[in-house]
């Protein structure tokens, strides 16, 4: 049971409280680009949390069991990358095979998921936290989610600010960026409230 | 020692991605149309986006589905279109052949500036402060956006304002979407008389921004025998499906800004795939 409520909180805090996106500004590239429409944004939010699990899955294993063992922690990175480029590489085949609608939506995106800090950014913090197996899937579960529930909610957000009427200098980019740092802000009263609920 | 099993051990990893890698680029491969393919190498190559669609691999696909028309391509004109039409065993269209015309003749004598500006030399840039230094706030700004994006070099900036060689102009079109002050219009290569203008202030207004305006006075539209002129917003347009080529308009403008104009055909041997090179 006390086992359960640590993954709870682990995930819970991976989504509200430490936002890759919103709190830890990891992943803001696909978070301003692919959030104009509500189906892109979630499509998006979808892929990465799925290249998030597939890449703490290997990685976990291989930081413990191959790179701890040879003491070649030095390599993390290095290889991090590598297996995540060969993860986005074979999702980014199958949605071609298996929806080429969403392929085409995601267009340049997809393959970006590649460079996308954000999943870097999760599986090397998986590691440095200490977390077992169970949970980093978890922390990396929530890391996933946030990061869904920032493109879904600022997708909204968007159709939201292109149908107002917006004073010229503040069209385009600068709005958007304004409206980011709002939802970053309010994202911040998320701070401490986790760890109270369950305390 | 270290070195060495680092090296095969990140040599081991790649090797496992690549082969991973190779598998599944075989088990989801995707069958592409053959078609697309020998549609695509007929088709120039330029990516100008004139036919309406991404480049020319979208087009092909888009052909190769029997979605598009094969009239589009305008940089490839009448030799692509024909050779289209073959792959696919339709019928032959004629292309509609553009060309862009820049419809501001407020060279240095006409109009001047307002203003000194020394930021970025973009017209995209300039016109972003304020409009741009020109006294006329329609005008061409000079600064050559549309000489910098048109693949056939056919741009040039003459007497402060931008000027097209409509002997190499393809017509892709692709000034027009850059020009951000919206004066680069696509004319059929039939057109025999042009709006050089897109002011649309009043009369007075006009004339005080720039010697060559159209002034809106309507002159043209009494004067063409087939009612193709209207004047709208103080400025002249020409409904092309209407206009005869007469000329009459261009004798009657006080203002000098309805010219006539004289866009050369292409030539016999004209080959679209030079461009890219």
């Amino acid at each position: 049971m006390e086992e359960f409520k640590l993954l709870i909180v682990i995930l819970l805090s991976a989504v509200f409280v430490d936002n890759y996106v919103l709190c830890r500004f990891l992943g803001i590239c696909p978070f301003l680009g692919v959030s104009k429409k509500f189906d892109q944004a979630s499509g998006m939010g979808i892929a990465v949390t799925v290249v998030m699990l597939l890449a703490t899955a290997v990685t976990w294993p291989i930081q413990h069991f191959v790179l701890n063992t040879l003491n070649m922690g030095y390599l993390q990175n290095i290889v991090f990358i590598l297996i995540i480029a060969t993860l986005v590489q074979i999702l980014e085949m199958l949605l071609k095979k298996l929806s080429p609608s969403l392929y085409k939506g995601l267009g340049v995106y997809l393959p970006l998921i590649t460079t996308n800090c954000a999943v870097l950014g999760v599986t090397i913090n998986n590691i440095i936290d200490g977390y077992s197996f169970i949970e980093s899937m978890a922390s990396t579960l929530g890391c996933g989610l946030g990061f869904l529930l920032a493109m879904v909610l600022f997708s909204g957000l968007r159709s939201r600010i292109n149908e107002a009427n917006i004073p010229t200098p503040f069209r385009g980019l600068a709005v958007t960026l304004i409206a980011a740092s709002f939802i970053s802000l309010a994202f911040m009263g998320f701070g401490g409230i986790v760890e109270n609920i369950f305390g | 020692m270290e070195i060495l099993i680092a090296f095969l051990f990140m040599l081991a990893i790649a090797l496992a991605a690549g082969l991973l890698l190779l598998v599944f680029s075989h088990l989801f491969a995707v069958n592409k149309n053959p078609l697309e393919k020998t549609i695509r190498e007929c088709l120039p190559g330029v990516n100008c986006g004139a036919c309406g669609y991404k480049g020319c691999d979208d087009y092909a696909a888009a052909l190769a589905e029997n979605t598009a028309k094969p009239n589009l391509c305008i940089p490839g004109a009448q030799k692509v279109a024909d050779q289209i039409s073959d792959i696919l065993g339709i019928e032959k269209t004629q292309v509609e052949d553009v060309v862009a015309f820049v419809a501001c003749n407020g060279h240095c004598g006409a109009t001047y500036p307002i203003a000194q500006y020394e930021g970025v030399q973009t017209c995209h840039a300039a016109s972003m402060l304020y409009g741009g230094t020109n006294a006329c706030r329609f005008g061409c700004l000079g600064l050559g956006d549309c000489a910098a994006v048109c693949p056939s070099k056919a741009i040039c900036i003459a007497d402060g304002i931008a000027r097209v060689d409509t002997s190499k102009c393809v017509g892709c079109g692709m000034c027009t979407h850059t020009c951000p002050k919206q004066i680069i219009t696509m004319l059929p290569q039939e057109a025999a008389v042009a709006v050089m203008c897109g002011n649309k202030q009043k009369g007075a207004d006009a004339r005080k921004a720039c010697k060559n305006a159209c002034i809106g006075c309507k002159k043209c539209e009494k004067a063409c025998p087939n009612g193709a002129i209207a004047v709208t917003d103080n400025l002249a347009v020409i409904d092309y499906n209407k206009c005869t080529g007469c000329g009459l308009c261009a004798d009657d403008c006080p203002t000098g800004c309805l010219k006539k104009v004289y866009f050369p055909d292409l030539p016999e041997n004209y080959d679209p795939h030079a461009l890219v090179k």
